[in-house]
């Protein structure tokens, strides 16, 4: 029953993406289009399952929405520092800065999650990975203490992420 | 009546702040001369300034009598898309040298852009 769950159904939470996302594509909830959506997010999974066939392993749905949410917020009051910055600081005061994060993460989602966090949150991109994936480059638009604003990553989204991806 | 009213300042106001928030945006590409502290400008207008603009719309949307919800999808989809595009401008600007050299990793030998093979052989 489990295996042929597996066969049918390679990457569950997919089919599901896949099924809304269709849905929301027609912009109009229908019985039919549903079902087509489900059809669609059984199909696309299956035929393309060659290739990634690994399964990502524990992912903690909850606890994204919930970082989610977080972020959004963040992405807001970041925004409008930025914007600040922007508008007031001269070009000559401006003190961006290179900061290494040191990761804990080891799941490359879970890389790609923190690094795509860290660009959407204005005033850091995420500019590079070490060659052996152990730490994470980040550009710093204006800031007076690169070590808080590192702290501050760590702390904020990688602790969160690693009870995501436990 | 008054509530469709409503929704429809409400679009409004949303879409001046969104097109506010990206005329700062273009301000930023405009007035810093870093290509790296350029790239802080675009991941911004992307964010906030594209989300308020399609706030704007749904809002516009239900004021008329209908409900859109496209809106939720291309945000979801600029969300994903907008930090690999960043990401590789970043890639770029470290690889060609045309920013400060960054500090290197603490654990690895180098960061992944600088170690090519044209790197290798150039040395």
């Amino acid at each position: 029953m489990e295996r042929a769950f597996r066969w049918v159904l390679p990457h569950p939470l997919l089919t599901l993406i896949l099924a809304v996302v269709w849905v929301l594509l027609q912009n109009e909830i229908t019985a039919g289009m549903a079902v087509f959506g489900v059809i669609l997010g059984i199909l696309i999974p299956w035929v393309t399952s060659v290739w990634w066939p690994d399964q990502p392993n524990g992912f903690r749905i909850g606890k994204m929405a919930t970082y989610s949410v977080m972020v959004i917020w963040d992405i807001i009051v970041a925004n409008i520092q930025v914007a600040w910055i922007v508008l007031t600081v001269p070009n000559a005061k401006l003190k961006p800065a290179w900061i290494v994060v040191p990761l804990e993460l080891k799941a490359p989602e879970a890389i790609t999650v923190l690094a795509g966090t860290i660009t959407l949150t204005p005033g850091t991109v995420s500019a590079d990975l070490s060659d052996e994936g152990h730490s994470l480059l980040v550009h710093v638009l204006h800031t007076d203490d690169p070590d808080s604003v590192r702290d501050d990553i760590k702390d904020r989204y990688e602790r969160r992420l690693l009870e995501i991806f436990a | 009546m008054t509530l469709d009213a409503l929704a429809l300042y409400a679009a409004a106001l949303s879409l001046l702040i969104g097109s506010g928030f990206v005329l700062v945006g273009v301000i930023g590409l405009l007035k810093f001369n870093d290509p790296m502290t350029r790239l802080h400008a675009p991941t911004k207008v992307g964010t906030v300034g594209i989300g308020m603009m399609l706030l704007g719309s749904i809002l516009f949307a239900s004021a008329s009598g209908q409900t859109s919800i496209h809106e939720l999808l291309i945000m979801a989809f600029l969300f994903v898309t907008a930090p690999v595009s960043a990401h590789f401008i970043a890639k770029v600007t470290i690889h060609r040298g045309t920013c400060e050299t960054p500090p290197a990793p603490p654990k690895d030998d180098t960061w992944s852009t600088l170690n090519s093979p044209d790197d290798q052989t150039a040395d």
